[in-house]
């Protein structure tokens, strides 16, 4: 008997060794520093933008290596990170603060990879320097807040169904609201008005006439789930103002993770995240003549005011409504299909919404966003100034009456109608954040720790190889290739996999399976030991040495497996880094070991009559 | 050729009884270690501050420590972290300051200290809540860990073996947690991976003896099963070197040269790998033994296994 590959077996290996190296390849380019320019509030990086800073650039003597625009983002890369720094500041100087810079280091993946979708792995911030976050959303302010204002919209809705009721009392504590009233007459119609609202879970109260509403459990979840929404929404703006090339934000369970690579002033960061946004509603004043007060003649009761494009607009100094009134925005379209931004108000914030419209149908409304943005001064505290920054989001004519719930038309596109909408919602914070994990590493720290890994990687693989050949001989040389190859998929596939981070637990997850992975051809080789120790001929020796190893090998890492998979489950940000290697790791040495070498074994050793094996 | 091989069989079960009472021992004293001394729990789950700054020349500790004290901080714990040059200071949860801007404000107080510049290599904060909630997830993890692999076991080959591999691992997790008890390592969120690794190094191991002892019972015939099992121990036997010898090389170069972050990752397996590598042979075979394992349990079912009589794959 004679052991052969079925074409199959090299297709399959030649496959996915081919696949796993390109994978692999981008991670050998080396990085070039490079300078990522966004512009924030709607603004654009155009071609002009691109022109000015190659001039500036030039004037400067920094030698560019490349410029390009891609999607709507601005990349420059330089040969160095001393002409990174410098061109920092002239991007700066040169663009004004409409625009955002940040540092990055940018893959150089050749045209040839990057078509094949192949990109080098990403690094955990462990590795390359940053500011990891998690914030937690305080839901049950959240939820409070429901319901002391469902008190309210109660009050009002029985008092305008003339339903008469001695008392309606929120109860924060539990979650409900207790309404009392007079007589069973009163019950009943009461009843059957709060009923109407499907959210609402209304039963008999504890004293007599009286009821016990509470949220439903559906209702209650879409406040939790808008909370989050609304916060990562603000978050995710304010993160891009931070200048960072590629931050992540992400919800984990009902908590935030931000993650801001290259970011060293943490405090900057925070004062940025924390900064607070408010909206305010107010009328157009339309006596003042706009070249009057340009010039400066603005009465005392009205302010001069900018929209984002800069036109100049006067607003009466009496405000209509705040933002914290606001329970909900969202964008749609209306009956003609022209998009509009629908509003609604809580309970106070209708009547006094209500009020300040009724006599001001036909005027103007104007939509202020008011934002506190830290300074690069600090002042004598501490703690960086803060500086003001208001503009005039939206003006629109009131068209009737409004109450609690509204919609603003006459938007020029979705696009606009859908930022209206997220910055009316961040303008109206329901849950507060905070802070309760916060983790910096410096970017020495980092490179330090890469290096580290790569040291430990390769001084573990040539152990392993050094001892593996002295042990086995040939046989050795055949699992050092499949170790070599293990490592290469390993790479491969986690650049291929995009939510595959390498962490520093990570690469010690490698050096782990670097060590484990022999084990598959260990128990193969003393298999074919054993075979041959039982006087079996060399063929069948190792045609039953792979066979039998097969189930212990299958048996052994699916439990490894498991333990993997559970460290994911729980594990975070680092931690997550070690399990995805280490069942990454199981998975290809398991595929390198009992197919890869089988192949070479087959084909160096399986099809000659040999009396003996060098093993 | 070098081989390690082995003529006669090895009586390991000889020793079962003197290795069960002997691990009994270190069980007990690893409970105890961890009731009376405890575990220097890690940052990961008190909650607190870290900071790690670099210094430019040997950092004088004292000099920190007054800083540090004069700030209020007068019970922080501040230590050299690898080198000399680098200094560690800790700072446990504290409910009357500022805890999540508190790193920035040390490190600036220690920069103007300090003639030259003192470098930030790494501030991390954890809020006493998600300490908590980790060291509760820890455990968790560590349960589901053992829960799953029982199972899993069960399914595989037999009740008696899947108990005896699970007392295996759990006397590995409970020797791993006396060591860094008795040593008052700290005990961080690496080392907590370190130890479900070890859960999947010594499984592995056991695994691979059980199987061997499968089909021991399942070949030999007319023998007693303390027979089978040294038989089938000893013919593992080489393989266990080996792969306890290629992964004890890797973590040794990860314990030098690894760097401090990984320092605890790397003791922890380290100590793990050798014991799991005991455990897997004495305690998964002598508890699967005094269960009474026996040849009847591990015949193959009379159902046919799925492609048993298809030509093999690989």
């Amino acid at each position: 008997m004679l052991n052969h590959n079925p074409a199959w077996r090299y297709f399959l290996v030649i496959l996915v060794l081919l696949v796993g190296t390109l994978y692999a390849l981008p991670n050998l380019y080396p990085e070039d520093p490079a300078i990522q320019v966004s512009a924030t509030r709607g603004g654009e990086v155009g071609q002009d933008s691109l022109a000015l800073l190659e001039r500036r650039f030039s004037e400067e003597n920094i030698s560019l290596k490349g410029i390009e625009l891609q999607d709507g983002q601005l990349l420059a890369r330089f040969f160095n990170t001393e002409d990174q720094l410098r061109a920092r500041s002239v991007v700066d100087q040169a663009l004004g603060n409409t625009y955002v810079s940040a540092l990055n280091m940018a893959p150089t993946t050749p045209g040839w990879l990057s078509a094949i979708g192949a990109s080098p792995m990403n690094l955990g911030l462990d590795l390359r320097g940053g500011v990891h976050f998690l914030m937690a959303i305080d839901m049950q302010a959240a939820i409070d807040k429901q319901v002391e204002d469902m008190a309210q919209i109660f009050r009002t809705d029985l008092r305008e169904a003339r339903i008469r009721f001695s008392n309606i009392q929120p109860d924060v504590g539990n979650g409900n609201v207790l309404v009392q009233l007079r007589n069973a007459e009163d019950l009943t119609a009461a009843r059957r008005l709060i009923s109407q609202d499907r959210d609402l879970d209304v039963s008999s109260g504890p004293v007599e006439f009286s009821l016990e509403v509470r949220m439903s459990d559906a209702k209650i979840a879409e406040i939790r789930d808008y909370a989050l929404q609304q916060n990562i929404t603000i978050i995710r703006n304010r993160v891009n103002e931070i200048g960072v090339a590629e931050p992540v934000v992400q919800r984990q369970g009902e908590r935030i993770i931000v993650q801001l690579p290259g970011v060293q002033d943490t405090a900057r960061a925070k004062e940025i995240l924390g900064a607070t946004a408010t909206l305010e509603f107010r009328l157009v004043d339309d006596s003042v003549d706009l070249n009057d007060a340009l010039a400066g003649r603005v009465p005392p009761n009205a302010q001069l005011y900018y929209d984002r494009d800069g036109r100049p607009v006067v607003l009466q100094r009496r405000i209509m409504l705040t933002g914290d009134r606001i329970t909900g925005a969202s964008s749609s379209f209306d009956e003609y299909g022209r998009p509009q931004v629908n509003i609604s108000l809580d309970a106070q914030g209708g009547n006094m919404f209500s009020q300040a419209t009724r006599d001001a149908i036909g005027r103007g409304m104007a939509t202020v966003f008011i934002e506190y943005k830290p300074t690069d001064q600090i002042g004598p505290d501490g703690d960086p100034v803060l500086e003001k920054i208001e503009e005039v989001i939206n003006v629109a004519t009131i068209q009737a009456r409004l109450g609690r719930s509204f919609r603003i038309t006459g938007i020029n596109n979705p696009g606009e109608a859908h930022n209206l909408a997220l910055q009316l919602r961040a303008g109206a914070l329901l849950a507060p954040i905070q802070i309760i994990e916060e983790r910096t590493i410096g970017p020495s720290l980092g490179q330090e720790n890469i290096e580290l890994g790569q040291t430990a990687i390769m001084l573990g693989l040539v152990t392993v190889l050094v001892f593996m050949v002295l042990y086995y001989k040939a046989f050795g040389l055949v699992a050092n290739a499949a170790l070599v190859a293990n490592l290469v998929l390993i790479v491969g596939i986690m650049s291929m996999i995009p939510g595959a981070t390498l962490t520093l637990p990570g690469m010690a997850g490698i050096v782990l399976t670097v060590g484990m992975a022999v084990d598959a051809n260990v128990l193969i080789f003393e298999r074919i030991r054993e075979e041959l120790r039982d006087g079996r001929s060399v063929q069948q020796a190792i045609h039953h040495g792979y066979d039998r190893a097969l189930s212990t090998i299958a048996d052994a890492n699916v439990t490894t497996l498991i333990a993997a998979l559970i460290l994911f489950g729980v594990g975070t940000g680092p931690i997550k880094g070690f399990a995805v290697t280490l069942m990454i790791g199981i998975i290809t040495s398991m595929f390198t070991a009992i197919v890869g070498t089988r192949v070479l074994v087959n084909l160096i050793w399986g099809g000659r009559r040999l009396q003996k094996l060098p093993i | 050729m070098i081989a390690i091989t082995f003529t006669k069989t090895i009586q390991f079960m000889r020793f079962k009884i003197p290795a069960l009472v002997l691990s009994a021992i270190l069980i007990v004293a690893s409970i105890g270690l961890m009731a009376t001394k405890g575990l220097n729990w890690g940052l990961d789950f008190t909650g607190g501050t870290v900071i790690e700054v670099g210094y430019e020349r040997d950092a004088d500790l004292s000099a920190v420590r007054a800083v540090l004290a004069e700030a209020g901080f007068p019970d922080a714990v501040v230590q050299y972290f690898g080198t000399s040059r680098e200094v560690l200071i800790r700072i446990g949860p504290r409910d009357d300051i500022e805890q999540v801007t508190l790193g920035e404000q040390i490190l600036r107080l220690l920069d103007q200290a300090d003639a030259d510049r003192v470098e930030m290599r790494r501030i991390e904060y954890v809020g006493p809540s998600v300490g908590a909630e980790l060291k509760e997830q820890g455990g968790l993890a560590t349960l589901a860990a053992l829960i799953c692999i029982l199972i899993y076991v069960a399914f595989r080959f037999e009740w008696r073996f899947a108990l005896g591999a699970v007392t295996a691992l759990a006397h590995d997790v409970i020797l791993t947690l006396g060591l860094f008890s008795l040593l008052q390592l700290e005990f961080d969120l690496t080392v907590l991976a370190a130890v479900l690794a070890v859960i999947g190094y010594s499984l592995n191991d056991t695994i691979v003896v059980c199987d061997r002892i499968r089909e021991g019972f399942r070949r030999i015939r007319e023998s007693e099963p303390i027979e089978v099992v040294n038989e089938s121990l000893t013919g593992t036997m080489s393989r266990t070197i080996i792969t306890s010898v290629t992964t004890i090389l890797v973590l040794l170069v990860l314990f030098f040269k690894g760097g401090e972050l990984i320092h605890g990752f790397a003791t922890a397996l380290l100590f793990g790998v050798v014991i799991g590598t005991y455990s897997s042979v004495y305690i998964a075979s002598s508890i699967s033994l005094l269960l009474g394992i026996s040849r009847e349990d591990l015949m193959p079912p009379p159902v046919e296994k799925e492609g048993e009589n298809t030509e093999p794959l690989l």
